[in-house]
């Protein structure tokens, strides 16, 4: 698919320290993205060069192959980490305030607001002052506030912290049904395993540098070790060529969980076979690595001398 | 960007235009000025109106009591019985004094001319009946040499100093210091207050936004430039609009207050105008007077009040009008709009640059200073000597200019020094926008860092 926004080598330096050191990515229209890596990776960096907060000091944005611009301003949203609203502003004349700013028309902006309102249920909301209402409620009319003038690129800094688990959900199905809409959306968060279900493509960003990118499909591919996950009941004892346990637990009952990891060209019917004629098997399948995983692995191949620092980070 | 930058305006007006604060604000300071106004007015007419009463017993034969003047201040009754009785008959009355002009009175050498008074005899008081005394003798010795009442009249003048400012090219206007001097005054004031009022509220309304973290949502939208001046413009036409109010309330409420309060002392006046009505012993005395005590008193009075008519305040009102006031108008609306936008954008930076608003102590010092030293300096020094060096050159800098120029306007300034400091006020304003932008633009998005001077320095070179 076409990238709705291409990075070309960018470069940001601050005054002691480079924030982004020559970071380039492409991020397809109409997909969920994940801008993912520790605490002071980069992330919120390249986010603000995107929403034309700050500018890069070399390289490039497009935007649908033009050169990012202000005239971009009203095709993106952005939801930054450190969520904010004018505290002593009604609901109402807040978000109409900030859509206007995005450009829509006051028409324009006062109907979608009611249907904004009416969508999460919470008109009686509109004349309310935001600091009357609780963190959960400002973080739905922070949402709002973002998708309301319709933008083709939706930018969310750590979406879901600060929300309860039932409006995360609601979120997360908001979030969704705007993709199937043909919205571009980008995630950026240090917390990966919260995004990785919903992501099609990501990338890992460590140390102001780019260490990985591509669909999440074809990544997870690329870094399965051909391990499988066992469990059963009986004694385990597994002294084979073809296979190595790279873990081992005892359970309660003579149950036990294992891992067991496949050498180059054995298939997983060759050690299920194996296994059915050792013991009674509960469950059986691939481990597959997660995206915490695939960064460790892929930060001590690249660069082992920051690994300790980065796990630190991610921990 | 331009509707951007009026939504930003538009929003920082309406909503703090429509805080109670505000409007609580708006209402009540008219008031508490009027009530104030009207309360000294008062207190100063009431010093003004009370009218000493004096009673004269004239036993000189000399007939000193028809020569006495009674002013709005102090007024001459005749005494009424013996020496005892009028001792005591005055403090019956209330009266403030009784004056004794015994027997045997030598009008070359005045001696043994006594006056009572009920406690303390205030200096104020003694000098009054002294100079009444001393014109009456000289009116008495000017007589004796053979002048007609008349004749004295027409001798006596009374002489105000009419001051008259001369211009270089020898135009000729009428001068009244009080007049230019409260003219610059208020203007001086009026900027200070405005600059330091709406100044801070820039500073807190950045504040505000930063801890509110809501900075970054606007940033994706608009141009910091664009968040600040639209923040200043907004607050300064919170600031017009409150002023605009408070003169128009104002004025509103004091002429409704005023004829209220103090319609009440005409007719006090009108009543101590007239005669005393029972004068026996004083007409009596003025044997060789063709004319009657009480008319005496009546002349006397009518004379002063028309001495004293309002030759101070129409003097005033010439002065007023002689003013340069086109070029008055003019400066003020441009050292004012000039003055709160170099200061306005200098508060908003600092408002940026830290976190907390107790911090802002130490960047509010700086920017303060200049401002509170131009108004201190200009009313003292300035506004007496306003074409001297201190306020030539203070005049000149921007960022004492907006004070310093406003108190010279009303003394006349030459153009040139008018258009050289306007063109100083702009550069000034100019670089003080563009520093405060910087600091503006990076201390909007940095939190959690105690800032320093040396930091600030370096945010100027920040590139976008």
């Amino acid at each position: 698919m076409k990238p709705i926004l291409e990075a070309i080598d960018v470069r940001k330096a601050y005054a002691n320290h480079v924030a982004l050191d020559g970071v380039s990515l492409e991020i397809p229209e109409g997909s969920i993205f994940g801008l993912l890596g520790p605490n002071g990776a980069g992330k919120t960096s390249l986010i603000r060069i995107i929403t034309q907060i700050t500018g890069a000091d070399e390289g490039e944005i497009r935007f649908r192959g033009e050169r990012l611009n202000p005239s971009h301003i009203a095709q993106i949203g952005y939801l930054p980490e450190e969520r904010g609203l004018y505290k002593k502003m009604k609901v109402g004349e807040q978000l109409l305030y900030l859509a206007r700013l995005r450009g829509l028309s006051r028409a324009d902006a006062t109907a979608r607001i009611k249907q904004w309102l009416a969508r999460f249920d919470i008109k009686e909301w509109a004349g309310k002052n935001v600091e009357d209402l609780s963190k959960g409620m400002q973080q739905k009319v922070q949402f709002i506030a973002t998708v309301l003038h319709d933008p083709k690129l939706i930018i969310l800094d750590e979406p879901f912290s600060g929300f309860d688990p039932i409006n995360a959900n609601l979120i997360k199905d908001e979030i969704l049904e705007l993709r199937n809409q043909g919205a571009t959306i980008i995630f950026s968060t240090h917390r990966m395993e919260s995004v990785e279900e919903m992501c099609d493509n990501i990338a890992l960003i460590n140390r102001s540098r780019k260490v990985l990118d591509g669909p999440i499909e074809v990544i997870r591919n690329q870094f399965k070790t051909n391990t499988y996950e066992v469990e059963g009941r009986g004694k385990l004892i597994l002294v084979h060529p073809d296979f190595e346990v790279v873990e081992q637990k005892e359970r309660e009952n003579g149950h036990f969980y294992a891992r067991v990891q496949l050498h180059d060209g054995v298939r997983p019917n060759d050690l299920l076979r194996y296994l059915i004629g050792a013991v009674e098997v509960e469950a059986f399948r691939e481990k597959i690595p997660s995206i915490n995983e695939i960064f460790i692995r892929r930060v001590r191949e690249t660069m082992p001398e920051t690994l300790t620092e980065t796990a630190n980070a991610l921990l | 960007m331009a509707s951007k930058f009026f939504l930003i305006a538009q929003r920082e007006y309406l909503t703090r235009v429509r805080k109670k604060a505000f409007i609580v604000l708006t209402l009540a300071v008219p008031l508490l000025l009027a009530g104030f106004g009207v309360f000294i007015a008062k207190i100063a007419s009431s010093d003004n109106d009370t009218t000493d009463v004096v009673e004269v017993r004239d036993d000189s034969g000399l007939n000193v009591a028809s020569h006495l003047v009674s002013t709005p201040q102090l007024r001459f009754e005749p005494a009424v019985g013996t020496l005892a009785e009028a001792k005591k008959g005055f403090q019956k009355a209330k009266h403030d004094g009784l004056l004794v002009l015994p027997a045997g009175l030598d009008v070359e050498k005045p001696a043994g001319v006594q006056f009572f008074g009920k406690g303390n005899i205030s200096l104020k008081k003694q000098l009054t009946v002294e100079t009444a005394l001393n014109k009456a003798f000289s009116d008495l010795k000017m007589q004796k040499s053979g002048l007609s009442q008349e004749q004295l009249d027409r001798l006596r003048s009374k002489v105000d100093l009419q001051a008259i400012s001369l211009d270089e090219t020898g135009k000729e206007a009428d001068s009244n210091a009080l007049a230019t001097s409260g003219t610059a005054y208020a203007l001086a004031l009026a900027i200070y207050l405005f600059i330091f009022i709406y100044g801070v509220q820039i500073m807190r309304g950045v504040g505000e936004e930063k801890s509110s973290r809501i900075m970054e949502v606007m940033l994706s939208s608009v141009k910091p430039f664009d968040l600040m001046m639209g923040k200043i413009v907004g607050i300064a036409a919170v600031g017009l609009t409150q002023f605009l109010l408070w003169g128009v309330l104002s004025f509103g409420v004091s002429s409704v207050l005023m004829p209220l309060l103090t319609g009440g002392d005409k007719p006090k006046t009108e009543v101590a105008a007239k005669p005393a009505p029972n004068a026996p012993e004083a007409a009596s005395a003025a044997a060789d007077e063709p004319q009657s005590a009480g008319a005496a008193f009546d002349k006397g009075m009518d004379k002063s009040a028309k001495n004293m008519n309002p030759v101070g305040r129409t003097s005033i009102f010439a002065t007023l009008g002689n003013l340069p006031l086109g070029t008055i108008l003019f400066g003020f609306i441009v050292y004012f709009l000039g003055g709160y936008l170099l200061y306005g954008a200098l508060f908003g930076a600092v408002g940026a640059a830290v976190d907390d608003q107790t911090d802002t102590q130490q960047f509010m010092f700086p920017i303060t200073m200049p401002l509170i030293l131009s108004y201190i300096v200009g009313v003292s020094v300035i506004l007496r000597n306003p074409d001297g060096p201190v306020a030539f050159w203070m005049s000149m800098i921007p960022f004492t200019s907006p004070i310093a120029m406003v108190i010279r306007l009303p003394f006349g300034v030459p153009m040139w020094q008018l258009a050289l400091s306007i063109t100083l006020l702009i550069l000034g304003f100019i670089g003080t926008v563009w520093v405060a932008a910087r600091i503006y633009r990076v201390g909007i998005l940095m939190y959690g860092k105690k800032v320093t001077y040396r930091e600030l320095g370096k945010w100027m070179f920040y590139k976008g």
